[in-house]
């Protein structure tokens, strides 16, 4: 056996050592690889360099190296171009709470901490007891939220509600028939007018007296000392009674009648600690609410209330009974074509001609309603996305499971739905947490109608001060959308876990 | 011998059901009454009390107010408008206004979004971040915020028009808005227009039969040459005989203010502006997404058939990136037309501002002319589903085929 190493195919030096490849990797890499790899890039690389140069560096300098930090008024402003942050901090009252007087400025903060409380644990997924949270945040927190902020008690219950509520109803039907009745003195079909007239009174008149023991009820109420308690308990018994017949009588119902009584023994809790049995908390008109307050506000409601607006909506729309599903195309299009602006406009000029005449809404309450129609509408069509998305099969095997249309929807379908479009739900909030800037245009002072508002302000009228307030807002609006819009990604990327590889 | 099949009954009665109650039979024939009386109800309510509320008023329903003299000014007009014509021609005005900003508003639009989309799927990382810095820095602010700040911080703060800044010394913006040359009609307009017209016209319909001739024979035909004389050399030949069209006439400074060149308010520029961005950060998101869409097979396969990169591109990727890009791009240009709505918060005199606001609270006739301004963003963008779907309905057959 020969050697190996005498063989004449074999190498006997070694091969010199090449240079080691250019580095990909790393930060030099990167700069190799990502910016400077050909002329073009080059090119590219110092255009994009100088575009930052030209924005980032003014911008730094006029908001931290040239700001002014501490004066009086404007004379400290004009010495120097830059951000003018004293007048943010004399203007802070303003930008947040508006003209809310100072002694009452902490239910503003209390209402705020609050929310945060409630929602912060919803939106983390890890964290229990989901459906205590929604309702208590969508159900709970407005109404005590308004208390809060607005202020007042109340006189009475649930009785007594539904027994105006109904009354309202009625005479309202009543007074219909007897326009009919008036009209068939001269029109042409006077006979079916007069029939339809004389059915609708009759019906009027039929209601009159099936509501009179609740109307009875409540007069006797009002006489007696203690109204509101009275009525209260006897809404609890009813409403008890009522959850415990429907969740299923004696087999089933325990369940649904202890969460009626525990729900209705946090309401008085409520009405207790907030004194809403005697006044509540002071007034305050909601013209002297303004700047982030109107702001969260708008956009809290908007969110709370267009969800099931759109949910709603949605149903409707892939409802097969004709009627209402005309109704809510129709009604979805048309909230959806036209801008934001007109439908502010329509709620604070049309809407009032629309009410009874001495029935005054309140100017923010009218501008919520018009937010609220407009993003249901919007939501209504991101929750039909996911409707569609549920497979057929789920429905038909709830079907075969013998569940009916209103259990097959709300326990199979809809759960399943809302949870593919959270993401879109979540950006149709941001969507809606810039349009509430819009409110500015109708007379009310949110974000920026306060800062538009507080640049009138001769004390503070300096070169520097518009630039400073566009940038504390936009720092603001910023923080809030980028946030959700993370938010939105993180969900989404959670709910798609399974599907990547 | 076969038993022949038979027909089915004709379950005339369940038909019926099923078209009067959809799914839910006689239960959705009763839903349905039901619904219909509250809607009856609620339309019924709604109406006897505006005729109550109006005649308290004292306005006078209808549009009867249409032809009465307006009696104010509108600051940027399209076609002729003095203080004494009828509310009308506001109308008409307003709606002139509006679409001129939506126009100018979507080019920009279009043309910013698409330069931020290569931005973002460039290589280089610098400009891909500069890219993304942008988009989410302006998604993330209201639109009236930037509205706003372009038209109280950024206009306001630019010097008069002593000192205005120069475009290349033909355009100069400045406090007042900005001053950009006016192209003059001549003589020679008329047939230059109408050649020009012809030229392009003609130059389409080459390219029809070429796409025939290239599709049904297989035959290439080669047109370029063509159309460019039909385009520029026809209207080249006709300013030689017709002489020239228009003349540009320069703004230059004269006294306190520009004389000669066309002005364009400061509102219009600040809306455009806003506007533009905008949106321009939502088309570049949309456009990224349907260049991303197109798998990287099909990039691979179109250059193993020998096509160049810059065929591949044109043949391959793009068609099938512009299927997923244009129904959300016309989406985004229908937003742009409805958020040109917010000029009103500026002034700028749109529909919404001229009509909504100024003739609003002159007449008072609030149920007519916001009905007539919703109407018109709806016919808007109701023909714009309209084409849409037409566009979906030729993409389908397209597919199918």
């Amino acid at each position: 056996m020969t050697d190996i190493t005498a063989s004449s195919f074999v190498r006997q030096d070694l091969v010199v050592e090449r240079p080691a490849p250019v580095k990909t990797s790393g930060f030099v890499g990167t700069l190799r690889t990502r910016l400077f790899n050909s002329p073009s890039n080059i090119l590219l690389t110092i255009i994009g360099a100088l575009l930052l140069w030209f924005t980032i560096i003014p911008s730094v300098k006029f908001l931290i190296v040239n700001a002014v930090w501490s004066g009086h008024d404007r004379s400290a402003c004009l010495a120097e171009y830059g951000a003018c942050w004293p007048y943010i901090h004399a203007k802070l009252p303003q930008l947040i709470y508006g003209f809310y007087p100072e002694a009452e400025r902490w239910r503003v903060n209390f209402a705020l901490i609050l929310a945060a409380v409630l929602l912060v644990p919803l939106l983390i997924p890890r964290l229990p007891a989901k459906g205590l949270n929604a309702s208590l945040f969508f159900f709970a927190f407005p109404v005590v939220a308004f208390f809060l902020l607005h202020g007042g008690g109340i006189t009475g219950f649930g009785v007594s509600w539904t027994a105006g509520l109904l009354e309202l109803f009625d005479d309202s039907i009543i007074s219909a028939g007897q326009v009919l009745l008036s009209l068939s003195e001269t029109s042409v079909i006077a006979p079916l007018l007069w029939v339809v007239g004389t059915l609708i009174v009759l019906a009027g008149n039929a209601i009159h007296w099936l509501i009179f023991p609740l109307t009875w009820l409540r007069d006797q109420l009002e006489s007696s000392g203690q109204s509101l308690w009275t009525d209260f308990v006897i809404t609890t018994v009813v409403v008890s009674l009522i959850a415990f017949v429907i969740g299923g009588g004696v087999r089933a119902g325990w369940r649904p009648l202890a969460a009626s009584v525990a729900a209705f023994i946090g309401i008085a809790a409520v009405i207790k600690l907030m004194g809403l049995d005697h006044g509540g908390l002071p007034v305050v008109q909601t013209r002297l609410w303004g700047g982030l307050l109107v702001t969260l506000v708008v956009s809290v409601a908007g969110i709370v209330t267009s969800l099931p607006i759109g949910i709603a909506l949605a149903l409707a729309r892939r409802s097969t009974i004709p009627l209402i599903r005309i109704f809510a195309i129709t009604f979805i299009e048309f909230w959806r074509g036209v801008p934001l602006i007109t439908v502010l406009f329509f709620a604070t000029y049309m809407l009032p001609l629309f009410l009874p005449g001495n029935f005054t809404v309140d100017g923010l309450v009218r501008a919520l309603i018009g937010i609220a129609l407009f993003t249901g509408a919007y939501q209504a069509e991101n929750v039909r996305g996911g409707l569609a998305a549920i497979p057929r099969g789920q429905s038909e095997a709830a079907a075969a499971l013998g569940l009916s249309w209103w259990k097959t929807t709300s326990l199979i379908v809809l759960p399943q739905a809302l949870r593919h479009v959270i993401p879109n739900l979540v950006n149709s909030f941001i969507s809606l947490f810039k349009d509430t800037s819009l409110v500015s245009i109708v007379a009310l002072f949110d974000l920026l109608g306060s800062l538009r508002a507080s640049f009138a302000d001769p004390k503070w009228s300096a070169p520097s001060t518009l630039f400073t307030g566009f940038a504390f807002a936009g720092i603001i609006y910023f923080i809030f959308c980028f946030g959700m819009s993370r938010y939105s990604l993180f969900v989404e990327r959670r709910l798609n876990v399974h599907r990547r590889n | 011998m076969s038993t022949e099949a038979r027909k089915p009954p004709l379950q005339i009665a369940l038909k019926i059901r099923r078209i009067l109650g959809g799914k839910a039979g006689w239960n959705g024939v009763a839903v349905q009454f039901a619904f219909a009386a509250v809607l009856g109800w609620i339309a019924y309510e709604i109406i006897s009390n505006a005729r109550a509320n109006l005649e308290n008023q004292h306005i006078a329903a209808g549009f009867g107010f249409l032809s009465n003299n307006a009696g104010f000014d509108v600051n940027q007009t399209l076609i002729s408008y003095t203080g004494s014509d009828t509310f009308l021609r506001v109308f008409v005005v307003g709606l002139l206004n509006t679409l001129a900003v939506s126009a100018v508003g979507i080019v920009f639009a279009t043309v910013i979004g698409f330069i931020v989309a290569l931005c973002r799927l460039s290589p280089n990382w610098l400009v891909s971040r500069i890219g993304e810095i942008y988009v989410e820095l302006i998604r993330n602010l209201p639109l009236l915020f930037q509205i706003l700040f372009w038209y109280l911080a950024v206009l306001a703060a630019l010097p008069n028009p002593r000192q205005s800044i120069s475009l290349f010394g033909v355009a100069f913006i400045s406090n007042r808005g900005l001053v950009i040359p006016e192209p003059i009609g001549q003589a020679g307009l008329g047939p230059f227009l109408a050649v020009l017209g012809v030229g392009i016209v003609v130059a389409l319909a080459l390219r029809i039969h070429a796409r025939r001739a290239l599709f049904l024979r297989g035959q290439m035909i080669r047109i370029w040459p063509y159309v460019l004389g039909l385009v520029i050399g026809l209207p080249l030949v006709t300013m030689l005989v017709f002489g020239q069209p228009f003349t540009v006439e320069l703004p230059h400074l004269k006294g306190f203010n520009f004389a000669g060149g066309a002005r364009i308010i400061p509102e219009f520029v600040a809306l455009t502006l806003a506007l533009s961005t905008y949106t321009a950060a939502f088309i570049a998101e949309i456009v990224r997404a349907g260049i991303l869409s197109v798998h990287k097979g099909q990039m691979e396969a179109g250059s193993s058939l020998g096509l160049s990169r810059g065929t591949t591109l044109r043949l391959i990727v793009v068609p099938q990136a512009m299927r997923v890009i244009v129904p959300p791009l016309t989406n985004q240009y229908l937003n742009l037309t409805k958020n040109s709505s917010l000029a009103v918060a500026i002034g700028y005199p749109d529909l919404v501002s001229v009509w909504a606001g100024t003739s609003l609270s002159q007449t008072g006739q609030a149920i007519e002319i916001i009905a007539m301004t919703m109407g018109v963003y709806l016919l808007i963008s109701l023909f714009t589903s309209f084409v849409m779907s037409i566009y979906g309905w030729r993409l389908n057959r397209s597919l199918g085929a």
